[in-house]
């Protein structure tokens, strides 16, 4: 064999891997999941009941469903206005200049803080400022672990927003330019409506990552297994309660557990799937 | 026309020095003349600062930041440095090396955009009737006329030039700068582009940047030539090809370099 073919061979059998390796974790998850799924059926998404007393076990999955969509999208709301105008500061306002350079190696160093220093800040430093205000008791819930889950993706929708901002042909701001238009016009007008499919679709990438994150919401939310009935309650997000109950259990309950995984496996894919599908129409 | 504002000129350079860094000059105090009504050239090889000198033409070049200028540019005898540079880019247009219709746009909305960019409300009836007295001075119109709600980018790329001029004159200015529009373009839409020129100098004021000595000669009334931020020689174009004062511009003329 020559050594393109041997190349070729090798670079096929490592990508190989890695499409078995994810082929073998959705698989054994389903597998997993099956006897919950088996006992419960399509009833087990749509039920609120977490109940594993031994003899009268009872799981659903839509308390964590709905502590996961929750908190991320209010995560993303709380995230927006943050990652949109620091991006349009690091790449168009002040492009080029030292100040933006800064501003986003730090954007990137907060990207590389461990989730569990963010969940030790949250509660150490976020959750007694919250309780000083008088409007939760415990400082632990939907809004506590939402605000530190926003500032987490923040890096994240800043810096794809930032590349697709920069990627706006300067010709087009030039265009404007000679037609009278300000730096304003030029922003609103040609900038923002050129990258919007860009910035839309890193949000979307955002919320990804947002629903997914595991350890710092499991230390802030409060781990209660109930639908959140307002926003400083307790909740728990599907990360979260794998988190906190996969060592102590087995049979129905870990089969729960994992058919929640898979869940939280499924959407988050859809919505990667989604923020890349946008990315790449607009690119 | 009378013949005193045929002999006045729109544009007077006053000792111009343009430098992108402290010190390093990308025109060097240069001084020359636009003639109303016609189209001057500005040739020279890459990097002689012919781009430079007419982006200052409506203050484009101050876009690159620690820009440093010296010396005036007067229209009309007024310093365009005194005015706000949204009155004065209405005044000079600008099209661009490679055709840049808004891609978010439709043709008919890449016409007024410089009326919407500006905030400058506009009855429909107004809008349409700029909108093709513009398409119909760059022979666009009978091109386009059905497909006005389309987006600007599906047409070819001689027909999206003469769309950004379209745009540059719908404000009616009274100089348009063109930095080598037709770069890009194939020889037919070249053509088109420079038979255009011919006519919108009855019009308007042109001034036109290439590196096509050719298409100068064609073109042209009055020619530039520049070299190392300098400007060489300046003049009738018919004079400056036959008979260059200047032994740099004679070599460029010649193919010597360039």
């Amino acid at each position: 064999m020559s050594g393109d073919k041997v190349t070729k061979a090798l670079l096929f059998l490592s990508s190989l891997t890695v499409l078995l390796l994810s082929a073998g974790i959705v698989l054994s998850l389903t597998g997993g999941a099956i006897p919950a799924f088996r006992e419960y059926g399509p009833g087990f998404i749509t039920s609120t009941l977490w109940n594993p007393t031994t003899g009268s076990e009872e799981y659903g999955a839509l308390p964590f469903i709905a502590g996961t969509v929750i908190t991320s999208l209010l995560a993303l709301l709380l995230c927006i206005p943050m990652a949109f105008s620091t991006s349009l500061f690091i790449a168009e306002y002040f492009r080029g200049t030292r100040t933006a350079g800064i501003l986003r190696s730090l954007v990137d160093m907060l990207a590389g803080i461990p989730s569990i220093v963010y969940g030790f800040w949250g509660f150490y430093a976020l959750r007694p400022l919250l309780i000083s205000t008088g409007l939760t008791d415990q400082g632990f819930g939907i809004f506590t672990a939402s605000i530190v889950l926003a500032i987490m993706i923040v890096p994240y929708a800043t810096s794809l927003s930032a590349e697709i901002i920069a990627m706006v042909p300067s010709e087009l701001k030039e265009a404007a330019y000679s037609l009278g238009a300000t730096r304003r016009e030029v922003i609103f007008s040609v900038i923002i409506p050129s990258a919007r499919s860009g910035i839309v679709a890193s949000f979307i990438l955002a919320l990804g990552r947002a629903l997914g994150e595991t350890m710092a919401v499991t230390m802030l939310i409060g781990n209660a297994n109930i639908i959140p009935k307002g926003l400083f309650s307790p909740g728990n997000t599907m990360a979260s309660v794998i988190a906190n109950q996969f060592g102590e259990a087995d049979g129905l309950k870990l089969s729960a557990l994992i058919a929640i995984g898979l869940l939280l496996f499924a959407i988050t894919a859809l919505v990667n799937a989604a923020g890349k599908f946008i990315i790449r129409r607009f690119a | 026309m009378s013949d005193t504002q045929t002999a006045e000129p729109v544009l007077k350079i006053e000792g111009l020095s343009i430098a992108y860094e402290p010190g390093r000059y990308a025109v060097k105090d240069v001084s020359a003349t636009v003639k109303r009504n016609s189209i001057t050239a500005i040739m020279g090889p890459s990097g002689c600062g012919k781009s430079t000198l007419l982006r200052a033409m409506n203050r484009m070049h101050e876009l690159y930041p620690n820009i440093e200028t010296r010396g005036d540019i007067l229209l009309d005898g007024q310093s365009i440095f005194s005015m706000s540079v949204i009155e004065l880019r209405r005044k000079v247009g600008m099209v661009f090396q490679r055709p840049n219709p808004f891609p978010n746009m439709t043709i008919y909305e890449n016409v007024v955009a410089g009326y919407s960019l500006n905030d400058i409300r506009l009855k429909k009836n107004q809008r349409d009737e700029i909108v093709e007295n513009a398409l119909r001075n760059v022979t666009l119109w009978d091109e386009v006329k059905e497909f006005l709600y389309r987006k600007g980018t599906f047409l070819s790329g001689g027909q999206q030039q003469r769309l950004c001029v379209a745009r540059a004159i719908a404000f009616n200015p009274e100089v348009l700068l063109l930095d080598e529009p037709t770069s890009a373009l194939d020889p037919i839409a070249t053509s088109k582009i420079e038979d255009l020129l011919g006519e919108l100098k009855k019009q308007y004021t042109i001034v036109l940047v290439t590196h096509n000595m050719s298409q100068a000669a064609r073109i042209s009334d009055d020619s530039m030539f520049m070299y190392l931020g300098e400007l060489v020689e300046a003049g009738r174009t018919e004079t400056l090809f036959t008979t260059p004062k200047d032994a740099r511009t004679e070599a460029y003329l010649t193919g010597k370099f360039g």
